[in-house]
């Protein structure tokens, strides 16, 4: 029997989601292999049982912690989509100002109308079995976890940084433009995509778990970048890991 | 009619993001008509505080993925008023034809996948690969092309990476180039003329419903305002950009964790509707034969053609994009460093034709290039109120239906706006308080 596949959005921008959408040229053939049950970007129709749930988006209000309570009570196998579901990512820059500050200022008398928490992971409330990083996470790494899944199989995991892949592709190092690139020592599975176009990386799949600190440091110092500045880009889609 | 009315639609489907339809009637007397907003507040704005200019439009394109490219460029023109960045005439026509990529993309995505289904009596597009396997094949074809236009311009259509402050990292290669202009006329054009007869077949599920209200656009003394532009409202006429806080006078609601915008009335449209009837004038012939063909005609007051509107622009935006390439190619590629010295520091407005309608970014900037304050008015937070207006003038209209198709008709009615929710509840207005 093909499995049920479900996918759900919390506080995102709903890009990872999209990205699937723009399966154009293989969304036939997934359908195939699997049954997509619920959707709501796409489609109507919900179901009560999911053989394998996808996540997109950061736990941010109570309403969120209910929600995926609910969701991870129903599925058999959880994954966490893009790097608002694995780690905060850009929404837990907020998480960077006192939260009723932030609140007052936004709705002013208004404050306590809409709760809001911390942005949160989703492995910080409920158990996340498999996640896709990045963001957007890229449509080839859903896929090999997807087909990983289908097979019953271990999905890849990556644990060497961007920049190995940067230079693999023999592109010129960004460092000798002046830009602050957090290459050597996020966690690589991109295929380098930023850097190859010019920009420099911004750390969107998270820190290696074992970064070459040192490697790092020297980069900066050769280039005149203080740590700060280079600490300050990786709260970008960091704010969660990183101790300033 | 006396009648007793409880809908509830909670989690709206095929729609970006979170949101409820409530309406309450009671012995005839229509309570309550409104979209209730529930997506969990997002404070974009206070994050972007102390961020560098060249990561701006990063964070801001993560307000949406549907609209990042969208974002991307208002926040793009904003940094360079703000910073006093020129930018060159080969960046400005790269920038127009991305605008048309995404505007291709997010036109053809809602008319085939999202509103479709609706016309069809099907929950989404799914069931219609078994059914209308021809249309669905050319819906995704559409959206490859469009989406390959982003690829190969800006390195990928979700979070574009190439677009930068004062120009391109990256300038595509000519052959590049070449092979979509062919691919544009070959499938693009084809494909657009098919989408016109699948609508023409569905036109009659449209329902027949009009309110006018004020309607507001960019306008372009060139060309037909997608990038940059005056404001024009239908009601008062043109504004410059600077003065968008004029216009766009937003307030709390409490059903809302977006903020409501108001102008000339209690309410105004934004979007492909809003800029069919302040502009179409200034469409080609072919994107006007398409709007005759659909039955859409200048002024329209019907919101559930905003999808028609949507198909046009779709046509004019696969020709126009031709139109580009061949400029961009007579002129001669030129391998260009993007300017990013700033010449002054302070505050600058950008403002551009997204998908949805007008989208303002306003950012004052510190000597260091570093944001001390961003403010974001997003096109579907504009829209609510003029939702929820239409929902207090159509549910009296439709009392000799079923509270089924009572439901429908909402939610058609909602999902005819494209609304875009994740990007409306991005934010309210922050002032930092230092």
């Amino acid at each position: 029997m093909k499995p049920k596949i479900a996918f759900f959005d919390f506080t995102s921008c709903e890009g990872c989601q999209l990205n699937k959408l723009n399966f154009e040229n293989d969304l036939l053939d997934i359908l195939k292999h699997v049954d997509i049950v619920e959707f709501r970007e796409a489609m109507d129709d919900k179901a009560d049982h999911y053989d394998i749930a996808f996540i997109e988006g950061s736990i941010t209000s109570p309403s969120c912690v209910e929600r995926i309570h609910d969701i991870r009570r129903r599925s058999d196998v959880l994954v966490a989509l893009g790097a608002c579901a694995v780690n905060g990512g850009i929404n837990a820059m907020k998480n960077l100002h006192p939260i009723d500050e932030v609140r007052e200022t936004v709705y002013g008398d208004d404050k306590y109308l809409f709760a809001t928490l911390p942005a949160m992971a989703v492995s910080a409330v409920v158990k996340v079995d498999h996640e896709v990083r990045g963001c957007p996470m890229t449509q080839q790494d859903f896929l090999k976890l997807l087909l990983a899944l289908v097979l019953g199989k271990q999905p890849p995991k990556y644990d060497s940084p961007v920049c190995l892949e940067c230079k693999l592709k023999e592109n010129e190092c960004l460092y000798n433009r002046g830009m602050v690139c957090l290459g050597p020592i996020t966690r690589g599975g991109c295929d380098a995509v930023c850097p190859s176009f010019g920009q420099f990386c911004t750390g969107c799949r998270g820190i290696l778990d074992n970064p070459n600190i040192d490697g790092m440091l020297e980069v900066l110092t050769t280039h005149g970048i203080s740590l700060d500045e280079a600490k300050k880009r990786m709260l970008l889609f960091n704010s969660n890991e990183v101790q300033l | 009619m006396s009648r007793d009315l409880d809908i509830k639609v909670h989690h709206l489907t095929r729609v970006e993001g979170h949101g409820n339809i409530v309406v309450n009637m009671k012995d005839g007397v229509l309570e309550k008509a409104h979209l209730s907003i529930v997506e969990p507040p997002r404070f974009f704005e206070a994050m972007m505080k102390g961020r560098s200019f060249r990561e701006a439009a990063i964070i801001t394109s993560r307000i949406c993925g549907i609209c990042s490219l969208g974002h991307q460029m208002t926040s793009l023109v904003t940094t360079e008023d703000a910073l006093g960045l020129e930018i060159s005439e080969q960046t400005v026509l790269l920038r127009k034809l991305l605008v048309h990529g995404a505007t291709l993309q997010s036109n053809i995505l809602h008319a085939y996948f999202l509103a479709a289904p609706d016309f069809l009596n099907v929950g989404s597009v799914f069931p219609l690969i078994a059914t209308h396997k021809d249309v669905v094949l050319r819906a995704l074809r559409m959206k490859r092309l469009a989406n390959d236009i982003a690829d190969i311009v800006s390195g990928r259509a979700v979070h574009p990476i190439t677009p930068v402050p004062g120009g391109f990292s990256r300038i595509p290669e000519k052959a590049e180039l070449l092979e979509i202009k062919r691919r544009l006329l070959e499938e693009g054009l084809p494909d657009g003329l098919a989408t016109i007869e699948t609508m023409k077949s569905l036109a009659g599920a449209i329902p027949q419903f009009e309110r006018e209200t004020e309607y507001i656009s960019l306008k372009h003394p060139d060309e037909y305002a997608l990038y940059q532009g005056d404001i024009f409202s239908s009601d008062t006429g043109a504004t410059p950009v600077s003065n968008y806080l004029d216009v766009t006078n937003e307030f709390v609601v409490h059903h809302s964790t977006s903020k409501h915008a108001k102008h000339h009335r209690s309410s105004y449209f934004v979007g492909a509707l809003a800029r069919w009837n302040n502009n179409h004038a200034q469409l080609g012939e072919e994107a006007l034969a398409a709007a005759e063909a659909m039955g859409l005609k200048p002024n329209c007051y019907n919101p559930y053609m905003n999808t028609i509107a949507q198909v046009v622009e779709a046509v004019h935006c696969i020709l126009d994009s031709v139109r580009i390439i061949d400029k961009l190619i007579d002129r001669g590629l030129k391998n260009e460093k993007p300017n990013q010295s700033p010449t002054r520091y302070g505050r600058g407005v950008g403002s551009n034709e997204v998908p949805r309608g007008i989208l303002f970014h306003d950012y004052t900037y510190d000597n260091k290039g570093n944001i001390i304050k961003a403010n974001c008015i997003i096109p579907t937070g504009q829209n609510l109120a003029n939702i929820d207006d239409d929902m207090v003038k159509l549910v009296p209209e439709l009392m000799d239906k079923s509270k089924e198709e009572i439901t429908l008709n909402l939610e058609m009615l909602v999902r005819a706006y494209d609304p875009c929710i994740s990007c409306s509840v991005h934010m309210l207005e922050v002032d930092f308080i230092e």
